[in-house]
């Protein structure tokens, strides 16, 4: 059974990531906001999202490695209206891909600037957002903010 | 495998449809169909539903047999619900191909369907979303419009596109509609408005660059080339068809500019068909937002990479253009019921194939294409239709 961070604390009502075996320690490393990413041990490959089968060997024998936790924004989109009635007063607010110094893609968020301001190639860096008291999420901001 | 013909076509209209139930529109259509082709129910050998979200829309699952209940089908014959997100249409149609080609069925009846408005807009939006990667996308705030959104800016970023490029897909899918009494949005618009519009959804998409919230069936009687020559006026033949896939998530594509599965699927059909791109004299494409339609027109591979944006600002894609796109107004301004789409399109190519679509009809249409992309392009079903 996976287990399901809560959504009544702090009255967070956006989607929260699942707690499951594979996933759990990358989320308990972003709660002690250690930026990871799951390495093959097998093949070497560095990948992003954590799972319990290598993407490319299918191999079982994974690690998560300490990653720098800089990246580049490859592409983004600026929302002026929100998905669901839990976004109520947050656009216009930037949902973007990154791509991270070890190479793997991720949809995350930019924050701790105007959005017009984010720019494709743009170098930002890991902040953690801890939105419940059991969940923290990783997003981006400039470099140097 | 036996070669496939279109025999009978039927749509209801597309639009806020109050009057009827996702039944009675589903029932429409078949009838129709059936109606078109000159066939009692009593014939149809097979049946395939194409809908998406049914379980979120109306609650209701188990939707191939529910419709054909309705439909008073045979008892003896099998129906078959395909999910494939917005190419659950396409899908299905292709699935009528394969029972005919394998020779389990002689003719087959495919309805593609949604009911949308029977929410709020955000729950659209969200029952949307699942056809996106939940875990790994959905959490950050990411919707279909940001998708979209964040391809465009890349589009713009390698190739230089721009809104006036975005803007003339709307003005020109919205000038056909008007020729169109089954669809949605009855409204020209001009690039000055579009421009000049400020109701931006993700930027860089405004309202303008976005498809709608759509009710609406479509359906489709197939029948291997025999039967068809025997039974019906005018059989549109399907001379190429497949269907390919890509990473699911937009993240994990290489590049944004471009979809794997389209030009995949475009490359295997155009090879089964034995034709070639100039010989396309009409498309229907997925208009899902303005840049879709864009990267689908550079993608199957009608006009070279990057020039989408200026092809379609010429007028090449125009109704007198030279090669029309999207003559029905497209998913932009006919309408998006998300599982009607792709059998709304192939309706749409037999029409005109036909000589029978009325003000919008392209002169001389002797060969069609139908494109149908699903999620933010994990799926794509090409189909290349000819005239006898």
């Amino acid at each position: 059974m996976s287990e399901k961070a809560s959504t009544k604390s702090g009255g967070y009502e956006k989607p929260l990531p699942e707690f499951r075996p594979e996933t759990k320690p990358y989320w308990d490393a972003c709660k002690k906001h250690e930026f990871s990413l799951p390495r093959c041990k097998k093949c070497g490959k560095v990948f992003f999202y954590p799972r319990a089968l290598c993407p490319v060997c299918m191999s079982q024998d994974l690690e998560l490695i300490k990653a720098s936790g800089k990246a580049k924004v490859w592409t983004f989109a600026i929302h002026h209206m929100g998905p669901t009635p839990a976004y109520k007063g947050e656009p216009p607010y930037v949902v973007a891909i990154v791509e991270t110094q070890e190479g793997v893609k991720m949809m995350t968020n930019i924050v701790g600037c105007k959005p017009e301001d984010v720019r494709i190639g743009m170098a930002v860096e890991v902040v953690f957002d801890d939105v419940t008291p059991e969940v923290t999420l990783p997003k981006f901001k400039p470099i140097g903010k | 495998m036996k070669r496939v013909s279109v025999i009978g076509i039927g749509n209801t209209r597309y639009g806020v449809i109050k009057d009827r139930s996702f039944l009675d529109l589903a029932v429409e259509a078949g009838k129709k169909a059936m109606a078109d082709a000159g066939i009692t129910t009593d014939e149809v050998e097979a049946f395939y539903l194409g809908n998406y979200a049914g379980s979120d829309f109306i609650n209701q699952n188990h939707l191939a047999p529910y419709v054909g209940a309705a439909l008073r089908l045979r008892r003896d014959i099998p129906c078959t619900h395909i999910e494939n997100a917005c190419a659950s249409g396409g899908s299905a149609v292709r699935e009528g191909i394969l029972a005919i080609g394998s020779g389990t069925a002689g003719k087959v009846l495919v309805i593609g369907i949604e009911k949308m408005n029977t929410v709020p807009t955000p729950k659209v939006t969200e029952f949307l979303a699942k056809a996106g990667d939940w875990e790994h996308e959905v959490k950050v705030g990411y919707t279909f419009p940001s998708a979209f959104a964040m391809m465009a800016r890349r589009h713009m970023h390698q190739y230089g596109t721009t809104r006036e490029h975005l803007a003339a897909v709307t003005v020109k899918n919205h000038t056909n509609a008007l020729k169109n009494p089954d669809a949605q949005m009855q409204k020209l618009v001009s690039m000055e408005q579009i421009l000049n519009d400020n109701r931006v959804v993700a930027d860089p998409l405004r309202l303008y660059d976005c498809s709608l919230i759509t009710d609406g069936a479509s359906a489709v009687i197939l029948a291997d080339k025999g039967t068809a020559r025997n039974l019906s006026r005018k059989p549109v033949d399907i001379i190429g068809f497949a269907q390919a896939n890509d990473s699911f998530a937009l993240y994990q594509k290489d590049d944004l500019t471009r979809f794997d599965a389209t030009v995949e699927a475009a490359n295997m059909a155009f090879q089964m068909a034995g034709v070639k791109r100039e010989d396309v004299d009409v498309a229907e494409v997925h208009d899902c937002f303005t840049i879709a339609e864009i990267i689908a027109i550079e993608d199957l591979g009608f006009v070279p990479k990057g020039e989408g944006g200026p092809a379609t600002l010429d007028g090449l894609t125009s109704l007198n253009g030279k090669f029309a796109v999207n003559p029905s107004g497209g998913l932009k301004a006919k309408g998006h019921p998300v599982g009607a789409t792709g059998v709304g399109q192939i309706v749409e190519i037999v029409e005109q194939l036909r000589g029978e679509a009325g003000d919008r009809q392209v002169k001389d249409a002797e060969i069609g294409l139908t494109h149908n992309l699903g999620g933010s392009g994990a799926t794509c079903v090409v189909h290349i239709l000819a005239r006898c």
